[in-house]
């Protein structure tokens, strides 16, 4: 079978199309490298996704925990404090359990039965848990930039008159993420990396279908030979992730483009949040 | 456990719950939690080894060993760590089995045959005919050094910030004393970097203690293992019935986990100002404010 056809067979085999039964004999190394690739779909898919949706909760969160009020303070702070102070692999089997408990028939609300089941599912479910999960690590660190937004620049807001929703949205949100970008660079390398845990964590991987290390982890057990799938797999990993600090680099060019010296390259340091 | 113990079926209520969790299962389950301190008793040391071996690889003056240094602490970076903790144990595993099957035995087949990895029985490790503890043993040797291996990357990379972060004029002042370049690290460079490690160095714990579930992934029976095996229901074949309650084995863990961050954060908080008195830094020169005022 030649490579084009395997790449035609298992290319999307993970999204469910192509053929249905995985590779049993005579593993070739082109066979593992489309059908992790294949994989590798899932754990962008889960990247993207709880990052945009973690963002947005994020910034609510910090916003709330910087809030005076102890009605919303409080909360934020509880959430913060769960998510960031336990481990994402418990995380994991806590959701998919209570999930799980959700009954079948679906709950019915005002007439209307809502369906459940699709809770329980990797794609949702795992997705909840890892938005969850990022908003929490992303809201402690917006928190710190937003307590170290220079006392000058809220001044000059408001010398030009700045207030409220105009004073938050033109001067300090931009301040903030300037500040926070490089550390938030590096919770979303911590979070593409944790997508590899979701199919290890209770969640079934439905008909086969998973990501990039389920896959990864399939060959080396079905080959006893631990040294081909996984530096696929990691090679995979390496060049998103080089991919995903080029992206966000850009990003923080564009936030700091009204600095002097934004143009230089920015040198990414490495460092630990998580 | 207790003598009231000996017919579950007849007991309820709070008789049966203390009956039911001191049942020779939860027994393990308890010992597990001591496997995840050892875990972390034994890691976190072999990690700071490591960690500042390559910290001073990445800094050394020869190309290969800089080399090894720089790839060493920056995969972790690219690859994520669940990866190696899949990959370490089982090619740690097949390499000393490979050594031991080129002296010990004596046939010349070759390790690799088709998909299949095969030693004769006098290579296998642990052998078939060892104790129970042993293999026990053998899988969490395995799983500390996969741990040590993936957190000594990480300390490697804050030891060698640390050590970056130290203010060039103080090891221009050794040298200028005539020092050797190996007094320069042992008397300047080493005691003067921990207040700048340590930020990365608490982090890193933290990290590290939220890691430790992951021993399930490599096989060991730790507390993910007994949460799941004990809190799946259980019919009236055994002794103490049940449904499903592995949602709150679970939640149980989660306290565990949420205590040991939180009493983590407070005695590393008490670290960081004790290292922090009398340094040249923001924390420092507060803490000197503080005392005169």
């Amino acid at each position: 079978m030649s490579c084009v056809q395997t790449i035609r067979d298992y290319g999307l085999r993970s999204l469910g199309y192509g053929e249905r039964l995985l590779p049993r004999a005579d593993y070739d190394l082109c066979q593992q490298f489309t059908l992790i690739g294949s994989g590798l779909i899932w754990n962008l898919y889960f990247a993207v996704l709880a990052l945009g949706m973690g963002f947005v909760l994020a910034n609510g969160l910090a916003v709330a925990k910087t809030s005076r009020s102890a009605m919303l303070r409080m909360p934020a702070e509880a959430f913060i404090f769960v998510f960031r102070g336990s481990p994402l692999f418990i995380q994991f089997f806590i959701a998919y359990e209570a999930l799980v408990l959700l009954p079948r028939a679906g709950i019915e609300v005002m007439g209307l039965t809502l369906q459940t089941s699709w809770l329980t599912r990797a794609w949702a479910g795992a997705l909840i848990v890892l938005t969850l999960n990022t908003a929490a690590y992303s809201a402690q660190i917006f928190h710190g930039a937003l307590m170290s937004v220079p006392k000058g620049d809220v001044e000059a807001a408001d010398a030009y008159g700045l207030t409220g929703w105009a004073r938050f949205r033109r001067v300090i949100w931009p301040t903030m993420m300037r500040l926070a970008w490089p550390s938030y660079t590096n919770e979303a390398i911590f979070l593409f990396h944790a997508t590899t845990l979701v199919y290890f964590s209770g969640f079934p991987a439905f008909q086969q279908k998973g990501d990039a290390l389920y896959y990864a982890s399939y060959f080396a057990d079905r080959t006893f030979n631990p040294f081909v799938a996984y530096p696929i797999a990691a090679a995979y990993f390496i060049v998103a992730t080089l991919a995903l600090i080029w992206l966000f680099g850009r990003v923080n060019r564009r936030l700091n483009r009204h600095l002097p010296g934004a143009d230089k390259r920015l040198r990414y340091r490495p460092q630990l949040v998580r | 456990m207790f003598s009231y113990c000996t017919d579950p079926s007849s007991l309820e209520g709070l008789v049966w719950l203390s009956c039911y969790l001191t049942s020779g299962t939860h027994l393990l389950f308890y010992a597990s939690f001591g496997t995840v301190l050892l875990l972390l008793a034994l890691t976190a040391p072999v990690a700071l080894v490591l960690g500042y071996g390559g910290a001073m690889a990445s800094r050394s003056r020869i190309v290969p060993l800089r080399l090894f240094g720089k790839v060493y602490t920056s995969m972790v970076r690219g690859v994520p760590d669940i990866i190696f903790f899949l990959f370490v144990p089982i090619a740690l595993d097949q390499g000393f089995e490979w050594v031991r099957h080129q002296v010990l035995c004596d046939s010349d087949l070759p390790v690799w045959q088709g998909n299949d990895f095969v030693v004769c029985p006098a290579a296998k490790l642990p052998l078939n005919s060892a104790a129970p503890w042993v293999h026990d043993a053998y899988g969490i040797f395995l799983a500390v050094i996969a741990f040590s291996v993936v957190f000594g990357a990480f300390a490697a990379n804050v030891l060698y910030g640390a050590m970056q972060a130290v203010p060039r004029a103080q090891l221009e002042t050794a040298e200028a004393y005539g020092m050797t370049p190996r007094q320069v690290n042992r008397r300047v460079l080493v005691p003067q970097m921990w207040t700048y490690a340590l930020p990365g160095l608490s982090n890193l714990w933290m990290i590290l203690i939220k890691a430790t579930p992951l021993l399930f992934l490599l096989g060991v029976e730790d507390v993910v293992y007994w949460a799941r095996e004990l809190g799946g229901s259980k019919t009236s074949a055994f002794a103490y019935p049940h449904p499903d309650w592995r949602l709150y084995y679970f939640l149980a863990l989660l306290v565990f986990y949420l205590l040991m961050t939180w009493i983590s954060g407070r005695v590393l908080d008490r670290v960081t100002r004790r290292l922090s008195r009398g340094q040249a830094t923001m924390g420092g020169e507060a803490q000197r404010k503080g005392a005169v005022a």
